[in-house]
């Protein structure tokens, strides 16, 4: 309940979804509008006619990311405010490591939302039903382990663990591949380097 | 609210976006700017009047042009969109940063959430015993509000017809001087109060007095136009700030919900006050005011301006004084609120071969009244964070849907009434339906 429960739970809930905004989304503002407004499809035929397919990805990650932000601000910032002013936590007899634990669901949360934005999207796009509904039934599932609350490990290790499997499952459904990872990896990858100058 | 700027030559109308920039001649609005300690008529009424025409203002015409003539027309909706997503982040900053400064405020600084007083304005009490008695008061109250507004409108009007250009000025001067200084004092001594800090008398009246003076200049006159900037969004968000402290509740809600029809009605009617204005001053090829509107970005390319007068002319920005007042929202050179490009189709010479960066301008009032809502939003009942997070994305995005229409129909538009609607749906909404839930989720630590 002091000053560096506040700044340490938000920096471990937001901290994640705010490097991605600021590193991926915040230097292409215009990139990201024209996306949302339909019509980056036929602008960027007009630029390169292959790209049709990553805009779509783009989007799918940016509304993840973006609905992970919403849902993850509305879950926590009434905690958050609650956190800087006068308390004991746990006086009651509750858990004292409350708001540690809202801090880490709502990390898994958000970054649950952008693999699981980047799946959907997909599953639609190629009318792959199968992926819609194990999406649909994962987020029931992370929710329903919330009802067993005070038994935070259980309850945060298995979230932890169906979100790097929807990680993995998104990666690759992105584009991604063992080679390409490892590229990146060790910095050899020459369309990334390349892509980066382009839009500098 | 400030005033007008005084008017210098044309040949600074092509000064570069970092040098220094000049404000035109002050359009005809009214400053107004009264606390409850200035009971006094004449002050309120210049208070009302400049709040009507910020709101005017902030409803914020848009106009924005459609890239150079003589592209074909494929590239110019290509460009038209471009301009009109970057201006609508060039929007979002200073919107943003005002509700960020007004919550932020209304969040730690206990002096104005607590009742103290009323406006003349709003002389009808929200203390009575029934809920009927409540709500016919602050319907009252928002009667006698907008009435006072409506009036100080055509008097305005009124006045720029009549060329009282000077009683304007002054009006319009006294105005910002009692918001830079006075209003600056007080919120400073809050500030002060509230964190427990000690300043002695010689260094407050320094720092006014220097916050205050320069002020004036970056606003009448000329100066850095970040700075203007700065000093416009701050000025915007005391102004919302008083309203916060000053308004009623009930009556607070049902002010925003008759302003931003009044807006409407004002901007889009053929016999609205506010396009009145803007015909006026279009006849006179005027200048607008730039003090009170906020204006972001602008370079205007000097090829452009070394051709012919009507062109410079074109440049030059008539605009109308009465945009100014009625809250347009347009894209303009710098501090000019209307862009024109009428001039351009005839001069195929005109053509730029440089990029030319247009500013978009959103009037004062927009500001003030978007900060009062998130402000009110913060400020009420439990003080919930999902409430006002809630209002402030609602804000934005009729801020961006204003935009996107001002693109397609390309003429001026008041930028109050959608966000205005959002906002409020979106604040009763989430205060009622949502925050109770949000709350019983989050105490069990439940995520869904």
């Amino acid at each position: 309940m002091t000053a560096a429960v506040f700044f340490g739970c938000a920096f471990i809930a937001f901290g994640p979804a705010l490097a991605l905004y600021i590193f991926t989304i915040a230097t292409e503002p215009l990139r990201v509008i024209f996306l949302i407004i339909g019509k980056a499809s036929e602008g960027l035929k007009t630029i390169n006619p292959d790209e049709t397919a990553p805009s779509m990805r783009l989007l799918a990650y940016v509304s993840g990311l973006g609905f992970g932000i919403m849902s993850g601000v509305f879950a926590f910032v009434n905690t958050l405010s609650d956190s800087l002013g006068p308390g004991t936590v746990g006086i009651h007899g509750d858990s004292p490591q409350f708001f540690l634990n809202s801090a880490f669901m709502t990390l898994v949360i958000i970054l649950l939302h952008v693999f699981w934005g980047i799946i959907f999207f997909d599953g639609c796009e190629k009318k792959k039903w199968s992926a819609l509904l194990v999406v649909l039934l994962t987020h029931l599932l992370v929710s329903a382990l919330t009802f067993i609350s005070p038994h935070y490990g259980i309850n945060l290790v298995s979230t932890y663990l169906i979100m790097v499997l929807m990680g993995i499952w998104a990666f690759f459904v992105a584009g991604g591949s063992c080679r390409s990872l490892k590229l990146c990896l060790l910095c050899q990858d020459k369309d990334f380097l390349l892509f980066n100058q382009r839009s500098r | 609210m400030l005033t007008f700027m005084a008017s210098d030559s044309e040949e600074e109308v092509c000064d570069e976006r970092t040098s220094l920039m000049s404000a035109e001649s002050p359009p005809p609005r009214c400053c107004e700017e009264a606390r409850q300690g200035l009971e006094d008529r004449e002050s309120a009424a210049q208070w009302r009047s400049q709040d009507s025409e910020e709101d005017l203002d902030e409803d914020a015409d848009r106009y924005m042009c459609s890239g150079v003539p003589g592209q074909p027309s494929g590239l110019e909706e290509e460009l038209t969109l471009k301009y009109g997503a970057k201006h609508v982040i060039m929007l979002f900053v200073p919107v943003t940063l005002c509700m960020v400064v007004v919550v932020a405020t209304i969040k730690s600084v206990r002096f104005y959430t607590e009742k103290n007083g009323q406006l003349i304005y709003t002389p009808f009490t929200e203390d009575t015993p029934s809920v009927g008695q409540r709500l016919l008061n602050s319907v009252l109250n928002t009667l006698i509000m907008i009435s006072v507004i409506v009036a100080m409108t055509i008097f305005l009007v009124v006045l720029y017809k009549y060329r009282c250009y000077k009683f304007i000025h002054g009006w319009l001067i006294m105005s910002s001087l009692m918001l830079l200084f006075l209003f600056t004092y007080i919120y400073l001594g809050e500030v002060l109060k509230t964190y427990n800090v000690a300043m002695d008398y010689p260094t407050l009246f320094l720092t006014v007095w220097n916050f205050g003076a320069v002020g004036m200049v970056c606003i009448h006159w000329k100066g850095p136009l970040v700075l203007q900037q700065a000093y416009l969004i701050m000025i915007s968000a005391l102004m919302a700030l008083v309203f916060i402290k000053y308004l009623p509740e009930w009556s607070a809600w049902v002010i925003l919900g008759a302003i931003s029809v009044y807006d409407l009605v004002a901007v889009l009617c053929p016999k609205g006050p506010l396009r009145m204005l803007v015909e006026t001053a279009q006849e006179r090829n005027e200048p607008i005011f730039p003090a009170l509107i906020y204006s972001s970005a602008m370079v205007w390319t000097v090829g452009m301006a070394k051709l012919d007068p009507s062109s410079q002319g074109a440049l030059q920005l008539p605009y109308d004084p009465e945009m100014e007042e009625d809250s347009y929202d347009s894209f303009g050179e710098p501090s000019y609120p209307e862009v024109f490009e009428p001039p351009l189709p005839g001069y195929p010479g005109d053509e730029l071969e440089e990029e030319e960066e247009r500013g978009v301008k959103l009037g004062l009032g927009d500001f003030i009244f978007y900060s009062v809502l998130v402000g009110k939003a913060a400020a009420t009942g439990s003080g919930d964070w999902n409430t006002t997070l809630a209002c402030f994305v609602a804000i934005l995005i009729g801020l961006c849907l204003t935009l996107l229409l001002l693109a397609v129909f390309k003429k001026a538009l008041p930028a109050l009434p959608i966000s205005i609607t959002f906002g409020l749906i979106f604040y009763f909404s989430t205060d009622n339906l949502v925050r109770p839930f949000m709350d019983t989720l989050a105490s069990h630590q439940l995520y869904i």
